[in-house]
């Protein structure tokens, strides 16, 4: 198994709350890594600083063996090139149509004209179900299932080596997170990109990961294959995945 | 709470970090922006905005400031058989003065605002962020753009401004005061130098890039939540509104020692 992403004691406060404590991680490539963990533990914070969206306080972020940590501007947009991530909240440009939304990569790297751009779209977003009609609309005129599919839809459409999901599942329907959890699925199987998932939803956890890592309060405190979540022994992983208030989590301990 | 100087010097401390940061600010999204690449669509959507959708606001300042101008001066001209004077007076003040600061005004009122608004929830939204993994500098698409297009449509508007603001003084001396038109006409144009226009045009130029700046600014580095949103905005408006009314002195020093 080949390291995409290595991280060594990652660090980063805000202020004096001290939100990564040292975070050692590594993502193995063409495989789907799961983080979980309790909400405002840190975990949209940890995507970020792999993405270079937040500058860590210290500590090593390496991408294809390459550092990441105090790289130029330059560097990172290469390799930002290269990553798709799905934002917790889809983040969607509201002031414009939902293809340019799918499109903007694809206009941004001047792949494609705006013409075979729109195409392309629509050909993305029929593939995570998303009807042609939707194209036209505005992002504020579709629904959350709908939202978190454009997201998708917008992450992929490069065809990213590696993708972000931050919370593809959260506030959706059992059914329109099951075709969500099949979708992120696909991602690494069809285009074998390297997959990051952020979930609070053990059932999406055991149908999208290949690996499970748990973070809690600033550190990764489990982390191993997911077929051996149930048998990990241990304490933190039994509770999260039994959601049991007793535990070495306590609830109030972190906010 | 001893020491009654310590909140003073930690306020300036405080004041040049914040002057340090919007230079930086500004640095980079004209330094990024001018190398491209470049954002066509983004810049006449902001032209639209800022230039297109100001015209009514600054319109019906202008005409007031002109209609008033001419009527406050034949109040005080009047006095001592100064009437002949009003029209240059008018056109003077509006050139000048009162089409850049007012237009100025009203503009960071509306652009400002609306500007740290939408920045500000793009960024509370993650929006800024998601700009970046899609390969694109939110200084080159969101920040040039916009203040390329201040520092073009507010001449345009003071312009705008001046010509209507004449206008509405001519109303008020042709209808009220009993001026003849042409008279009128005759000695606003006599005695106007193109040193009038320009000062101000430069003015207005300074001003478009204050308001659009501010507004990026604050947008940008909005605070979390609905709260950050709105406080960003109020601080655009007041920051552009302050920033207006200083340069505007500096400017008119400027020209004035000539
Ligand atoms: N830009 C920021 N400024 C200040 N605090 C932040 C910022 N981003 C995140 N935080 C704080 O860091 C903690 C972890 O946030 P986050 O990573 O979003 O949690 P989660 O694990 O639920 O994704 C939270 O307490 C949040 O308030
Ligand atoms: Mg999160």
């Amino acid at each position: 198994m080949t390291v995409k992403i290595a991280v060594r004691g990652l660090e980063k406060a805000f202020g004096p709350k001290r939100v990564l404590q040292g975070v050692d991680l590594d993502v193995p490539e063409k495989q789907s890594t799961v983080i979980i963990g309790g909400s405002g533990t840190g975990k949209s914070v940890l995507l970020k600083c792999i993405i270079g969206l937040i500058t860590p306080d210290g500590g090593s972020i390496r991408i294809d063996g390459r550092e990441m940590v105090g790289a130029s501007d330059d560097e990172r947009r290469a390799v930002q090139g290269r990553i798709g991530m799905l934002f917790q909240g889809a983040a969607l440009f509201d002031s414009l149509p939902v293809w340019e939304n799918v499109a903007f990569g694809l206009l941004a790297e001047k792949r494609l004209g705006r013409h075979e751009a729109r195409e392309e779209a629509v050909r993305v977003m029929r593939s995570v179900g998303l009807a042609a009609d939707v194209a036209d609309r505005y992002p504020a005129e579709t629904s959350g299932g709908m939202q978190k599919r454009i997201g998708l839809a917008r992450a992929i459409a490069t065809k990213p080596e590696i993708i972000f999901f931050d919370e593809p599942t959260t506030g959706l329907d059992p059914i329109m997170a099951d075709v969500i959890n099949d979708l992120v699925r696909a991602c690494v199987r069809d285009l074998g990109a390297t997959a990051v998932s952020i979930s609070h939803d053990m059932a999406s956890v055991r149908k999208i990961a290949d690996r499970v890592a748990l973070i809690h309060e600033g550190r990764i405190r489990w982390e191993g294959p997911a077929s051996s979540i149930d048998a990990s022994g241990n304490a933190y992983v039994d509770q999260f995945i039994h959601g049991r208030a007793e535990g070495p989590i306590r609830v109030g301990q972190v906010a | 709470m001893i020491n009654p100087f310590r909140p003073v010097g930690r306020g300036t401390l405080g004041a040049f970090e914040t002057v340090g940061a919007i230079t930086l600010f500004a640095a980079t999204g004209v330094g990024r922006g001018l190398r491209g690449p470049w954002y066509p669509r983004q810049f006449l959507r902001m032209l639209v905005e800022i230039g297109y959708y100001s015209l009514p606001v600054v319109g019906l300042t202008a005409i007031f400031t002109g209609m008033v101008l001419a009527l406050q001066s034949y109040t005080g001209f009047s006095r001592f058989e100064a009437q002949s004077a009003i029209p240059t007076i008018v056109v003077i003040s509006m050139t000048r003065e009162l089409g850049p600061v007012l237009a100025g005004l009203m503009v960071a009122g509306r652009v400002g605002a609306s500007m740290a608004a939408e920045l500000g929830t793009m960024r509370v939204t993650e929006q800024i962020d998601a700009l970046s993994t899609l390969s694109t500098d939110p200084f080159r698409y969101l920040v040039f753009p916009r203040i390329l297009a201040g520092l073009v449509c507010l001449p345009f508007l003071v312009l705008v401004a001046d010509i209507i603001g004449v206008m509405g003084g001519l109303l008020v001396g042709a209808y009220k005061l009993g001026f003849p038109a042409g008279e009128w006409i005759q000695s606003t144009l006599d005695y106007l130098q193109p040193e009038d226009v320009t000062s101000g045009l430069v003015k207005a130029g300074v001003f478009g890039f204050i308001i659009t700046l501010m507004g990026c600014y604050q947008g940008y580095n909005s605070g979390r939540g609905a709260q950050g949103v709105g406080t960003a905005t109020t601080q655009a408006v007041v920051a552009a509104s302050i920033m207006i009314l200083v340069s505007n002195y500096v400017v008119t020093e400027i020209f004035f020692s000539r």
